[in-house]
């Protein structure tokens, strides 16, 4: 390597073979007690239904289960490890606390059917983290059902329908930027509405006069993330949401970035009719390898009646419960009451930032995006000049003059003990770098990501092949991901 | 604030740096107007202590230390210790999903083991990599069957969750997918001549659950006839993975939802949960979520990788086979951890335990009430038809410490006052005899307040 890494040095890891392949017949982590009842004829209980074969699973003792599943753990980057500055993923500092607080027998054990005279404590959770968030989107209610994002938006639109509909048209289409999450448009068609493109501007906004010629009495909402995929806070705000509102629109915030805005601006305030949150983004609930996740859905007084059911009330005599009388409700669209998990660890994150920390925390945020911009800027070709807010996006314009594209460079960030950035998103910048720092990044981290950065910039330069052939110091090299498609192995077949 | 890793001269440092005044000067993008002048009204900053007190506290009133014959979809089963020292690493923990292999190596081999497993549990070709739970991934699967066939229609049992029925409702509703409700017979199972009659041309599926919302194994094979007859798929959603050991899985369904909560993932009040679609190989391209297949590297060795994303939103968009991005792979590692625990000979163990304190507690309780729907297979839930409101019987049991089964009339108002109990590894003897005990009790001041009615009636 020609470039000195600072951050990483290379170790050894383990080899391990998948646990089928170390199962053998007699081996076992489990031991039940002695059944306190007789024991029963399953032949005779179950009849046809009773399995004849055994499950596959694997046979294996407890010290080579801890040491496989140690062992892969030590496979992966973590922000534990480092910084993972995934853009639109808000990769920040996962509290302990809340995994200690989520595990308390009796929030753990909790049953969502339990009478609600012992779910008190659960329902004070749901209450407390709700108005909370109402709070700080500045919205008038919210639901916590979501499982994620994208469950989120589908709630959103549907109430967004449920609404229109309430009006006697349910109307046909949702615009929606080039520049947004492909769960938007995947969500509209999932609610029946068809997708209309919107461009951007060349300051990577919402053109508003594209807006105002494409809005009509036929578009239902507009699904804008804010501020956008480009990290640039949508400055016409007012105007859009203005053209949407005159004809009877409704505005949908994707809350992705609201890391950007916790604290400084509430959506509510700047004409949000209807967004969504993602608690394992802003409120630190961990990502856990791709979820669980959590998206509470807030919005204004006249969508209230749509929310799905149930929601959480306070009876006459202080105590609280669940309120199934919704009849406008759109409603489940899961069962039970959602994340319920996620929620305790959002919650727990609110209360140990408080009004000032949450505040902090954003302003952060953005101080750490526009450092990483300012140490980046002349190296990296920067295509929108816009001011940034949380994230900001490069492109590989220069490097791919030398054949390196933005891929390229996220795998040899690799090896400078860096998780990539975000590649190849917004679709409106090719090539596209999408750097998310977050808040939980020290000067000292930035420093070497930046110093990383620049390196490879020179690799470029210097010996691109070197860059096209990264990773060098993983375990395994670049995978083979078209044979992968081509021909699908998805299970072990020993 | 103590997750921010910055002094004041940091700050100042890289605000010069950046050639910012103040901190401000970041947020000037926002139209004045917006900017919040104040603070926001949440809970002042608390030391870690006093939110540990906070949700103890909340622990506290939240039914801690009761005993619980509540199934009905979320199962009470032991959690082997090991889950939570192995999924606390923050290597699975704080990760992304495993986009960038060559760094999440570890996740996706673990998600391969995922998908193996439910394959052998449930006799199917593939699994994906988790949907958000049972009801969802139920949905899902609908709509996957939708897809598949060209058809619209859905005919759903009645004896499916109801709560998973609202659920396909909802997704339903906006598709234009009509849904017809198919009822349940005398022993819970679905009615098949119901379900001749309901299904149609049109029909995309037939929806079930096995072991449905009674307890009651269904005859899947029956069912899978008469779907298959008439050109419609069958959809089995499994909402107990326990019974997997024990029960024979449903494998002339097309597609299986399966909720996986049972294998080692706290029943948290709900979530979260671990939806997860198996089906045959041929269907692969039009399932839902991510897939993590293997392959190799540039020498040739073993790894694996998230594929077939062409299926998913951040590639196909508005033509994508769900909006799914966000799944449930922590809670899907828990299960793949519970199984790997059990493993092929602990499965059908704990699954025969179960067996055995359900069929223990409902020869109980049947000295007293009526046990419904005799004449079919169950696993670990059983309906109790008392003469007494089951709220009233529960309520006395709470002074037990022991919450009692799940009235049903919530949901199925003809069945008035029967209740869904349910026994697992964890329900002692001593808090089945106890529960039986007082149900009995209050059969017999029932029959005696109805005798003495009678009397008075006989002396008038």
């Amino acid at each position: 390597m020609k470039h000195v890494t600072r951050k990483a040095t290379r170790h050894v890891n383990q080899n391990e073979g998948l646990i089928f392949e170390k199962s053998s017949p007699g081996k076992a982590a489990w031991k039940l007690p002695p059944l306190d009842v007789p024991d029963v004829d399953t032949a005779k209980l179950l009849g046809a239904s009773e399995r004849k074969d055994s499950a596959n699973l694997p046979e294996i003792s407890e010290i080579e289960i801890i040491r496989h599943f140690t062992r892969l753990s030590t496979w992966n980057y973590a922000i534990d490890l480092g910084m993972y500055p995934l853009g639109s993923c808000t990769m920040k500092y996962n509290p302990r606390v809340n995994e200690v607080v989520s595990r308390l027998d009796g929030l753990a054990n909790g049953h969502p059917y339990q009478p609600e005279r012992i779910s008190q404590g659960a329902l004070r959770i749901i209450k407390t983290l709700s108005e909370c968030l109402t709070e700080i989107t500045g919205m008038d209610a919210i639901t916590l059902q979501p499982a994620a994002g994208a469950h989120g938006e589908l709630t959103g639109l549907l109430m967004v329908r449920s609404y229109h509909q309430s009006k006697g048209n349910p109307r046909k289409k949702v615009l929606i930027p080039d520049s947004a999450h492909g769960t938007n448009p995947a969500t509209a068609a999932m609610v029946g509405y068809s997708v209309e493109n919107l461009k951007s501007n060349e300051q990577g906004m919402v053109d508003t006069a594209a807006l105002a010629s494409q809005m009509n009495e036929d578009v239902a909402a507009l699904m804008l993330t804010n501020p956008n995929t480009l990290g640039v806070f949508e400055q016409e705000i007012h105007k859009i949401a203005d053209i949407m509102h005159a004809k009877g629109g409704l505005l949908y915030m994707d809350g992705a970035n609201m890391n950007a805005l916790v604290g400084k601006v509430r959506p509510g305030d700047f004409g949000v009719d209807v967004m969504h949150l993602n608690l394992h983004k802003t409120f630190s609930t961990p990502h856990g390898g791709g979820g669980p996740g959590c998206g509470p859905v807030a919005v204004k007084q006249i969508l209230e009646p749509f929310l799905p059911k149930p929601v959480v009330v306070t009876k006459a005599d202080g105590t609280l419960a669940f309120e199934y009388v919704r009849p406008q409700s759109v409603g489940r669209v899961r069962a039970f009451y959602g994340n319920f998990g996620m929620f305790i660890r959002a919650l727990a994150y609110t209360l140990a930032n408080g009004p000032d920390g949450l505040r902090e925390t954003t302003e952060d945020a953005v101080l750490n995006a526009n450092y990483i911009r300012k140490g980046l800027e002349g190296v990296f070709d920067l295509p929108y000049s816009t001011p940034t807010m949380h994230e900001v996006v490069f492109s590989d314009r220069q490097q791919a003059k030398k054949g390196v594209k933005t891929m390229d460079i996220a795998k040899r960030l690799i090896d400078y003990g860096f998780h990539p950035y975000t590649t190849a998103f917004p679709l409106i910048v090719p090539g596209a770098m999408m750097i998310e720092p977050t808040e939980s990044e020290s000067v000292e981290e930035m420093d070497l990501f930046i110093e990383a950065m620049k390196s490879i910039a020179a690799e470029v330069e210097e010996d691109p092949q070197l860059v096209l052939d990264a990773p060098h110091s993983t375990r395994v090299s670049r995978l083979d991901e078209t044979a992968a498609a081509r021909k699908p192995v998805l299970r072990w077949k020993g | 604030m103590r997750y921010l890793p910055k002094s004041p001269a940091d700050r100042a440092a890289l605000l010069k740096a950046i050639g910012a005044r103040s901190i401000d000067d970041l947020f000037a993008p926002i139209p004045a107007e917006y900017r919040l002048k104040r603070d926001l009204k949440v809970p002042r900053q608390m030391a870690e202590s006093e939110i540990v007190d906070w949700f103890r506290e909340r622990s506290r009133e939240n039914g801690d230390g009761y005993a619980t014959f509540l199934g009905a979809g979320v199962y009470y089963h032991y959690r082997p210790v090991i889950i939570d020292s192995l999924i606390s690493r923050g290597e699975f923990l704080t990760a992304y999903t495993p986009y960038q292999a060559e760094i999440s190596q570890g996740t996706l081999q673990a998600i391969f083991e995922f998908q193996t497993m439910i394959c052998e549990l449930t006799g199917m070709d593939v699994a994906n990599a988790s949907m958000y739970d049972g009801s969802t991934g139920a949905a899902e699967a609908v709509m996957m069957a939708v897809r598949m066939t060209g058809r619209r229609s859905v005919a759903a049992a009645r004896s499916l969750h109801p709560e998973y029925r609202e659920v396909l409702g909802t997704y339903a509703w906006h598709q234009g997918m009509p849904l017809s409700l198919i009822p349940f017979t005398s022993n819970a199972r679905l009615d098949l001549k119901a379900l001749e009659k309901a299904i149609t041309p049109d029909t995309a599926c037939v929806l079930i659950q096995s072991p449905n919302f009674f307890g009651s194994i269904e005859d899947v094979a029956a069912v899978a006839e008469i779907a298959h007859k008439h050109g419609a798929l069958l959809v089995v959603s499994i909402a107990e993975a326990v019974s997997l050991g024990i029960v024979e899985p449903p494998r002339q369904a097309d597609i299986i939802a399966m909720e996986a909560q049972s294998f080692g993932v706290p029943m948290g009040f709900g979530g979260p949960f671990c939806g997860v679609i198996a089906t045959r190989e041929q269907f692969v391209r039009q399932m839902p979520g991510r897939l993590a297949g293997q392959t190799t590297d540039r020498s040739g060795k073993r790894g694996f990788v998230l594929t077939l994303a062409t299926r998913e939103q951040h590639i196909r968009r508005e033509k994508a086979t769900s909006n799914i991005c966000t799944n449930q792979a922590l809670v899907a590692l828990m299960a793949t951890i519970f199984m790997t625990v059990y493993g092929k000979v602990g499965l059908r163990e704990l699954a025969k335990q179960n067996l055995a304190k359900a069929a223990y507690a409902t020869e109980q309780f049947s000295k007293h009430a009526r046990v419904l729907f005799p004449g079919a297979p169950r696993f670990h839930e059983f309906v109790v038809e008392t003469s007494e409101d089951p709220y009233a019987i529960n309520s006395r049991l709470l002074g037990h410490k022991i919450v009692g089964g799940f009235p049903l009339k919530k949901f199925y108002p003809e069945l008035g006052n029967a209740a869904l109990w349910c026994c697992t590894e964890l329900t002692t003897r001593t808090a089945i005899d106890t529960a039986a005990g007082l149900v009995a009790e209050s059969e017999r001041s029932v029959r005696s307040a109805n005798e003495a009615v009678a009397q008075e009636e006989v002396t008038r």
